[in-house]
Order: C-alpha cells, then sequence, then structure tokens
C-alpha cells in the first residue's frame, strides 16, 4: 500500500482511488510479464513498476525473464528491426533458434503460464511462447512496443503467424496496428516518476555531473539519451549541433546505455565516434543499464533535450525530459508525436538543420523555454505516468473478460462475476 | 437546504482504445471510412478522446475538424466539422450521417480531393468503456462543492461527457439529479449546461464545475 500511496503524492489521489476501484474484479488473479532482458530498455523499465504496483492492487503477478543465445538475440534484433521498416533477411537457420529457444523456455516456465489468468507476452523476442503451451487457461496478449507501422513483409508475414494465436495485442498508437484476427488495444507506454530516473534530485547532484563528465558550466548543455540506434539518428544530432553552434556556443551530450539485446549498439557507437572526431565539446558517454541517477541529472542539467528519432516506438525518453520541465525537439515521427504537441511542450523536425533552427530559437528565447518546459511537465503528470498505462491495463483485462461490447458495467447484474 | 431521498451515486469508467483497421489519407476515403466504421469509432472521435493524451486547449471539438486541419490543411472544412454539437443528434447514426452530409457537400463544392501524407493518414480508433461505482454517493447538493474535486477524471467524464450521450434530456448526470430535486437547483444546473465541455481538458472541466457549486452556494449564502 505504501507503493501507491506515494505515486498518490505524485500523481493525484484521486488517480491512486481509481485504480483500487478497477482492480478490484481482477483481485487475486494471476497475471505473468514476460520479455528478455530485466536491465536496459523501455520495457523492463516499464515492468519494473508496473509489476509490483499491480501487486500491491491485489493481483497475483509474476515476471518472467527469457533466457536466449547471441544468434537467438541476432535473429530478435533483426524482428525489431525488419518490423520498424528495415529490410532483414533472416536464415532459416536463425529462424530454427529462435523457435528453439522458445521451446526451450517454454519448458521452463510451462506451469506459470498454463495457469495464468493473463499473460503478457512482450515484443517478438518471447512470442512464439505461445505456441509450445497447450491448454491455456487464461488470455494471452502480445504487447508489441515496437514502430511496426511499415513492417518488412515477409518478416511480418512470418511474427504474424505467431502472434495471430493470441486472444489480443496492445500497440502503442494506432498508426502501429496490423491486420490480426483478434482485438487490437491501443495503449501508450509511460514513465515512473518515482523511478530513480524520474525522481527529484538535490542540486548538488545535478552539479555534479559537469564534473563528472567534464562538461562546462557556461556552455549551453544539449542532450540526446538513447541507445546507440541508428533509427534514434545520433549522426543527424551531431550535424544539428554543429549547424546551431555557428550561432550560438554549445556543448552536446550524446549517453546511450546497453541493453543486453541489442548487439548492434557496438557497432553505431563506433560511427559516432568517428562522426564527432574528437570534438571537446562532443561528450559521447556510455553508461551502464543502471546508470538511471546519472540519466536524471543529464536531463535536468541540460538546457534543451532532443530526441531526433528517424523511428521510434515511443521514445519514453522524450517523457522523461519533460517531466523534467525541459522543451524536447524531437523527431517527427511515431510515438514523440504524441508527446511534442508542436510549438507548445517543444518542437517536432525532420532534419537536422530543422533541430539545429530550434535549438537556436530555444536559446534565444529564454522565457519561452521556460514555459514550454512547464507546460511539457503538465501535459507528461495528465498523460503519460504510470498510473494511467496501469489503469489502462486494468481496463484491458476487465474488457477482455467480458468481450467486445462497447460498454461494460460492473454494477450491471449481466456484467459482474 | 435540501434533503433528499434521491443520492447521486458517483460512478467511475476507464477507456481503453481499440484499432478499427480502417484509416484514410484522403478526404474521400475518409468519407467512406465514416460510412464504414462502428459506431462506437463515432463515438469515440466525438466524446472518447477526452480521455486521451490531449493539450489543455484543444483546437477543435472532435478528432475530424482537426484532421482537416492538420491532416488536409482545410480549414474551412475544419470549420464545418467543428460546430457538430453531437448532443443534437438523436443517436449516433444520425450524426454519422451529418459528417457524412458535410464532407459530401465540401467534396462536391471543389474540385480537387484533398489528400493528406502518408504519414498524417487519419487512423480511426473505437473504445471500450468500464464503468464502475465508486462507492460514494451524494445525499445533498451542498456537498458537490467538497465531492467535485475529489472525483476522478472518469467520473467527470461519465457524468459530464458521457451522460449526453446516455441520457434522453441529453444533459450531465448533475443537472439531471439537480432538476429532480426541485426548483431551487435550477440556477445551478443551468450553470452547469452552459460549460462548453469541448474545449477543454477534463481537468479544466473539474475546476469550472467546482466553481459553479463555489458561486452557486456562496450567493446562498451556504
Amino acid at each position: 500500500m505504501e507503493l501507491l500511496d506515494a505515486y498518490a503524492k505524485v500523481a493525484g489521489r484521486e488517480v491512486v482511488e481509481h485504480l483500487h476501484q478497477l482492480s478490484e474484479p481482477l483481485k487475486g488473479m494471476k497475471v505473468v510479464h514476460v520479455n528478455s532482458t530485466r536491465e536496459g530498455g523501455g520495457v523492463a523499465e516499464l515492468l519494473r513498476k508496473i509489476v509490483p504496483m499491480m501487486e500491491a492492487l491485489g493481483l497475483d503477478v509474476k515476471w518472467e525473464v527469457i533466457q536466449g543465445t547471441n544468434r537467438f538475440f541476432q535473429c530478435t534484433k533483426g524482428f525489431h528491426n525488419s518490423l520498424q521498416g528495415k529490410t532483414v533477411v533472416l536464415p532459416e537457420s536463425a529462424i530454427e533458434e529462435y523457435e528453439r529457444i522458445n521451446g526451450e523456455n517454454a519448458e521452463q516456465l510451462r506451469d506459470t503460464l498454463r495457469e495464468a489468468d493473463f499473460v503478457f507476452i512482450h515484443d517478438p523476442q518471447p512470442a512464439a511462447l505461445i505456441r509450445y503451451i497447450e491448454d491455456r487457461k487464461g488470455k494471452w496478449i502480445w504487447r508489441c512496443h515496437i514502430d511496426c507501422s511499415r513492417p518488412y513483409r515477409p518478416v511480418w508475414k512470418y511474427l504474424k503467424g505467431i502472434v495471430a494465436g493470441y486472444d489480443a495485442s496492445i500497440f502503442s498508437l494506432a498508426e502501429f496496428a496490423q491486420p490480426l484476427p483478434h482485438p487490437q488495444y491501443i495503449i501508450a507506454p509511460s514513465i515512473d516518476p518515482l523511478s530513480e530516473k524520474n525522481m527529484d534530485l538535490p542540486q548538488e547532484e545535478i552539479d555534479h555531473v559537469f564534473d563528472e563528465f567534464n562538461l562546462k558550466r557556461e556552455l549551453p548543455l544539449i542532450l540526446q539519451v538513447s541507445r546507440f540506434d541508428r533509427f534514434k539518428d545520433p549522426l543527424g544530432v551531431i550535424q544539428a549541433f554543429r549547424e546551431a553552434r555557428k550561432m550560438v556556443p554549445l556543448q552536446l551530450v550524446l549517453a546511450g546505455g546497453g541493453a543486453t539485446d541489442d548487439p548492434e549498439g557496438d557497432i553505431v557507437l563506433e560511427e559516432v565516434r568517428r562522426a564527432a572526431n574528437g570534438d571537446p565539446d562532443i561528450h559521447i558517454l556510455v553508461l551502464p543499464p543502471d546508470a538511471h541517477r546519472t540519466i536524471n541529472a543529464l536531463q535536468r542539467a541540460a538546457d534543451i533535450v532532443l530526441q531526433k528519432s528517424i523511428k521510434e516506438g515511443f521514445g519514453l525518453t522524450v517523457s522523461e525530459a519533460m517531466w523534467k520541465g525541459k522543451p524536447v525537439i524531437g523527431g517527427d515521427t511515431g510515438g514523440i508525436r504524441l508527446q511534442v504537441i508542436d510549438h507548445y511542450t517543444g518542437f517536432r523536425v525532420k532534419t537536422p538543420e530543422g533541430a539545429a533552427l530550434r535549438i537556436r530559437y530555444l536559446l534565444h528565447a529564454e522565457e519561452k523555454r521556460l514555459e514550454m518546459g512547464e507546460r511539457a511537465r503538465r501535459f507528461v503528470k495528465e498523460n503519460f505516468l504510470v498510473t494511467r498505462h496501469l489503469r489502462e491495463y486494468l481496463a484491458l483485462m476487465i474488457a477482455l473478460f467480458h468481450g467486445l461490447k462497447d460498454r461494460i458495467d460492473l454494477n450491471s447484474p449481466d456484467e459482474s462475476s | 437546504m435540501a434533503e433528499s431521498n434521491q443520492r447521486f451515486h458517483v460512478r467511475d469508467c476507464a477507456l481503453v482504445r481499440m484499432s478499427t483497421g480502417y484509416r484514410a489519407l484522403t478526404l474521400r476515403e475518409f468519407k467512406e471510412c465514416i460510412e464504414r466504421v462502428p459506431s462506437s469509432s463515432i463515438y469515440h472521435h466525438f466524446w472518447g478522446r477526452f480521455l486521451q493524451p490531449q493539450f489543455d486547449e484543444p483546437e477543435y471539438n472532435n478528432d475530424f475538424a482537426a484532421w482537416a486541419y492538420h491532416g488536409l490543411h482545410e480549414k474551412a472544412l475544419a470549420e464545418k466539422l467543428s460546430v457538430i454539437d453531437p448532443t443534437e443528434f438523436e443517436d449516433i447514426e444520425a450524426l454519422r450521417q451529418e459528417l457524412i452530409e458535410r464532407i459530401e457537400d465540401y467534396l462536391f463544392e471543389y474540385e480537387y480531393v484533398p489528400w493528406a501524407r502518408a504519414e498524417d493518414q487519419f487512423h480511426f480508433v473505437k473504445s471500450q468503456l468500464v464503468v464502475l461505482d465508486t462507492g460514494m454517493s451524494i445525499s445533498r447538493p451542498e456537498d458537490l462543492q467538497e465531492a467535485i474535486p475529489n472525483m476522478s477524471l472518469g467520473s467527470i467524464f461519465y457524468h459530464f461527457i458521457d451522460a449526453r450521450r446516455r441520457t434522453v434530456e441529453k444533459t450531465n448526470d448533475f443537472s439531471a439529479w439537480l432538476l429532480g430535486l426541485g426548483p431551487e437547483y435550477e440556477p445551478l444546473a443551468s450553470a452547469f449546461d452552459k460549460l462548453d465541455p469541448y474545449f477543454s481538458s477534463l481537468k479544466a472541466l473539474r475546476t469550472m464545475i467546482h466553481q459553479a457549486c463555489i458561486s452557486f452556494f456562496s450567493s446562498r449564502g451556504e
């Protein structure tokens, strides 16, 4: 209960009371979340909070992580890239490895998965578990966190054959939903305001990042936090920085964490280092997966935060920065469009030149920057905190139990069960 | 001070959005989709949007009008769609017909079919609404002053927005309750009816409802 009290202080007492009421018909139900990593990436961060919150609401929740080989993760990285539209030819042996690993994990998790009332399978890595679990008791939901608005068809065709077997799927945006023979729910991701990455920090800790990373206090700080991934366009950020610096003195921090299921990260990191070419005002920080407080401090220390992605599932770093009162210059794509309301909570851009222009503008108009930052924080509070995310999961679970009706009245004698 | 056996039962709701699979790139496709989508999709794009992320002051009061402007860049059409008051229609089918007719008129007047870029296409969604009882009830109108700020945004949506579709009078639940208690509460019911919910977030709407209560009861010296 203490956990939920803490959220009530940040998100509002009525918000948490609403969660209690909504979870009432689900109390005691067995819920299992399955993904492929406990550290790194938005999915693990989400589960680290959603799971204990569901427990605090009286649900019986487990979080399982599948184990895989390097070849397995190369294959699933291929899935990931191809869902985001890249042409990826996966050899038969890669698919065999994918299925073999899912089969092995299914053996380990068989009893847990078979008995669960609700099974949430996150992303493609564990999606094939469903093929190996017969006589499933509960509802199986495939949660896709990836922008698959224009997937590479041959790979999607294969994955569709697997996920079609689920009772429902969840996509982050309506644009990402694909034709499937079951209900497709739309639930935007969220940030956790109490996590180390988003909690309030003492000013000394924020100031400390200048010393720790050899940053200059007198120069405006531009930041992008993201994995070293081509879809995040780190090279475009460097180009934007160089364009803007022609007019305004600046420093740039590109801070990337690693995730155990991302074998391509090292290659992109090397490309970024080459592009930076030893520039003393470009700081490339490779942070460990648990450097949440450091990222928090960097976001708070920054004057402007960028998320110049070319493709983006959602881009949780945008809401993170907005929660800290920073306007965000974001790529005009995917979930960034939902968070960055152009000219209100930041700017959406399509090119490095556009990003450079907005950097210059925001540094020039300090009052506007602060005003936008304040709006951004309020927007996140009302729309993108984990409490809202959990509310939608609970509503979805109730809805799945009651079929495809437009309106489910839990106090109606026909519905209460 | 009114005492009544008619208690106001505070309910709450949560909404989940679902894809309909319908999407439109041109105004003609948009019209064809409106003809075919489930009625819950029309409902969602007029009402359900209130429970979804939106900026404090939306420019247009329904998603169709917003897309006409932001996706198609057809300001005149956006204006024509924006003035549609969904409460004026008997049911969703009548509302759907009105949308279709306005778009057909627009298409008839113009020599070309407006289109959006691929990334700006309109995705029709629908929603499922889960309604629950909060266990909270109000016996006296005076108690609204304390109760309203403590209501969740889901309760505000259910009693103020959703009620317009649900009730015969096409009004909000608070006004309907107050009118049932006697003529002395008519001014407050009338003040609620005058609140235009379409240009506010639910949070702002909750504040406006609360302020109307405070004004009414303070004018009565309560």
